[in-house]
């Protein structure tokens, strides 16, 4: 009787090469981000509050522009980090891109509903509603869906390849897609002329810097909560992975 | 000494993070007929599932007739004759239709021909014209082996194929594979049957938990001795 | 085979089956008629405001039908929660995206053939000109090339039901806004419209293309 042995010679080089690979570095870079995104935050505080001029038509109020642009553009930055793991998983699958993609679209999707409730006070206070189907807004709307699609059938389907590869296709899909939506909104948009979101006309330098800086200062926390939560996706693998060996 | 038809090398699958292969190594040459045996779960429909181009492994290589599945896969789906669980036939489309559509879709030359000779050889030809849902358990895993060999695969996969035939199928299912043994295919499958299993391979595989735990020319063994084999490996 | 014939005798096979099988494509007629009949009260149509209204309730029920016959057409061939019988073939996977691409096309078509008619003698609303058919056309395949993607997908999860339409329907609000507005401006000229048929014929060149790359990403295993 030919008896192979229990273990393979696959598993047994296994164990010799040691545990799995090790993801140095991150605790530095976090420190480094963490930092510089709390002072970012001190100094933006003080900028858009006492630094930059009081808008002549809209009054204090303007303010929330100073934070409204920075979370829809982290929205939207947001959802193209996602995009682009979606293609690096699909390419190499590795499934450390999917950590990325999906710890994106949780922050992106925070991000872009702050950014619509920021959004929609600021218009409540320029013109006395809460909602306006303003091309920006609406499209903002229309990438909330998105996101919240994506995170539903991230959840529906778990965490397998399969998942993962679906979220990419979306992620690919909708990214191409929202600049076509905004432009059809836009169109829409000139037939029905309604009120709309923004700031008009030329803006002093004081204004342009403070949005700079309070740009500057949101992607640096951006990318700080990106390192905690990819970290956080990839201990969430890691123990299921632990949960469904014991079983 | 030429290549093997069949090289899997280090396969390595999981699902749902349950590991269900944990490094198959495994040859076959070609003409060879070798029987996979083991206890339900053990891996065995996994493999063969991988082995059809249904799903990619997880780590490893698999070499069929020289070609890398995960890279050639459709050149590879051409050389393989997959009978599984399912019967993989339409309800709704008769016999006939059914081998007409699937040999369209391996590119199967003088396409009519081959499905009507394919229907008497597995002696569905009266039924020719009958829809497949209105067709017995049996007749159906007939016209399941038919649809597998229509386009003259170089390899067959069954999984169970002796499942649901009476024992005139069972004889047919012998010559079937004995034709394609002669002809020089590679034929790979499982039963739970120890009988069979001796009488249509040249060599056994046993699985066991993910793992290759036996493996064995066929010549000289006894059922009997398989089975104690069986139940000591896994043990 | 070459990859036209191939999807053809996808297609072919699938409008056979289901043709036999009844299941499908008399749900949804019904189900326009019904979403037709629905609206008549639930929009108040006067003479002056019809013009306003109707476009909207004609392709709010096309897409509604759409979603439902969406679902079905990839279901039909998971028999069993598998798409093995057709997946063993060496059949390109654009091919198999494309014959199901053009069967849920035709079912939406058979949707819409009985819908427009009805639809103009309900609202009273002159339909039959030959413009229409661009519109209807480049809308239905803006809706199915995403669908089609799409219905692979919510088709391996449990809630595809209700994930199919939260997936699908911000992905094709260029295609309704232009659709509905094209439709509109046939009932109602009016100048400095903005070229909704080639935004249209974009939306559909793109998302045709980038969802048959990604089709094999979703059904393979």
């Amino acid at each position: 009787m030919a008896l192979v042995k229990r273990e393979t010679s696959v598993e047994q080089g296994e164990a010799k090469a040691g545990t799995k690979r090790q993801e140095t570095g991150f605790p530095v870079v976090s420190a480094i981000l963490g930092t510089l995104s709390l002072i970012g935050m001190m100094v933006s505080i003080w900028m858009i509050f006492l630094y930059a001029p009081t808008d002549a038509i809209q009054g204090e109020p303007q303010r929330i522009f100073y934070f409204h642009v920075p979370m829809a553009w982290l929205g939207m930055l947001g959802f193209v980090v996602v995009a682009i793991a979606g293609i690096g998983y699909l390419m190499r699958k590795d499934e450390r891109w999917d950590w990325a993609a999906r710890a994106s679209a949780e922050l992106g999707a925070f991000f872009i509903t702050l950014a619509l409730i920021t959004g929609s006070i600021w218009g409540k206070t320029i013109w006395g509603t809460w909602w306006t189907w303003d091309a920006r807004l609406t499209t903002t709307l229309i990438l909330w869906f998105i996101y919240i699609g994506y995170l539903m059938l991230r959840s529906y389907m778990g965490r397998t390849p399969a998942s993962a590869r679906a979220g990419a296709v979306l992620a690919i899909i909708g990214i191409i897609d929202v600049p076509i939506i905004y432009e059809s909104v836009n169109w829409w948009r000139t037939l029905h002329p309604a009120a709309q979101v923004g700031v008009q006309g030329a803006l002093p330098s004081s204004v342009v810097l403070t949005l700079m800086v309070s740009l500057t200062t949101f992607t640096l926390l951006y990318s700080f909560l990106m390192i905690q939560l990819y970290q956080l996706q990839r201990a969430q693998t890691l123990a299921q992975q632990l949960r469904a060996s014991i079983e | 000494m030429s290549a093997p038809y069949l090289e899997i090398k280090g396969l390595k699958k999981t699902y749902s993070l349950k590991p269900i292969l944990r490094g198959i190594d495994c040859v076959l040459d070609q003409g060879e007929r070798m029987v996979l045996l083991g206890a339900n779960g053990a891996g065995k429909t996994t493999l063969l599932r991988i082995l059809a181009c249904l799903t990619k492994p997880g780590a490893g290589t698999v070499r069929i007739g020289g070609l890398d599945i995960v890279r050639e896969a459709q050149h590879v789906r051409h050389l393989i004759g997959f009978v599984g669980h399912q019967p993989n036939l339409y309800d709704e489309l008769t016999a006939l239709e059914n081998l007409l559509f699937f040999g369209r879709m391996y590119s199967v030359r003088q396409v009519r021909e081959q499905a009507v000779k394919l229907l008497q050889q597995v002696g569905l030809a009266r039924r020719a014209g009958e829809r497949v849902g209105t067709l017995s358990r049996g007749q159906i895993q007939r016209l399941s082996l038919a649809r597998a060999l229509l386009h003259s695969p170089r390899l067959l996969l069954l999984d169970e194929p002796d499942a649901g035939l009476d024992d005139e199928g069972i004889e047919l299912l012998e010559e079937l594979l004995r034709e394609h043994a002669e002809r020089g295919g590679t034929t790979l499958f499982t039963t739970h049957n120890f009988e069979r299993a001796v009488k249509f391979s040249d060599k056994i595989c046993m699985l066991g938990g993910g793992r290759v735990v036996y493996q064995q020319a066929t010549s000289g063994l006894e059922p009997v001795g398989v089975r104690q084999a069986y139940q000591e490996a896994l043990r | 085979m070459t990859f036209p014939s191939q999807v053809l005798a996808i297609l072919w096979k699938d409008i056979r089956c289901e043709l036999r099988s009844k299941q499908t494509w008399i749900s949804m007629g019904l189900f326009a008629l019904l979403v037709l009949v629905i609206f008549n009260f639930a929009f108040d149509l006067r003479v002056d405001n019809k013009a306003a209204i109707a476009p909207g309730a004609l392709w709010v029920a096309f897409v509604f039908a759409s979603l439902l016959g969406l679902g079905r057409t990839i279901a039909t061939e998971q028999e069993k929660g598998s798409m093995d019988r057709l997946m063993l073939c060496p059949v390109d996977r654009k091919a198999i995206y494309l014959a199901k691409l053009l069967g849920n096309m035709l079912f939406i078509g058979v949707v819409e053939i009985v819908a427009l008619p009805i639809f103009a003698v309900l609202f009273n609303v002159p339909l039959f000109t030959g413009e229409l058919l661009p519109i209807v056309l480049l809308g239905t395949l803006g809706i199915a090339s995403i669908g089609t993607l799409f219905s692979a997908i919510a088709a391996a999860t449990q809630a595809r039901e209700m994930l199919l339409p939260i997936l699908v329907f911000p992905l094709i609000i260029p295609v309704v806004i232009g659709a509905v507005r094209a439709t509109g401006t046939l009932m109602v000229p009016s100048i400095n419209e903005p070229p909704w048929l080639g935004l249209m014929a974009a939306f559909d060149v793109i998302f045709l293309s980038i969802s048959m790359l990604m089709f094999e990403y979703v059904i393979e295993e």
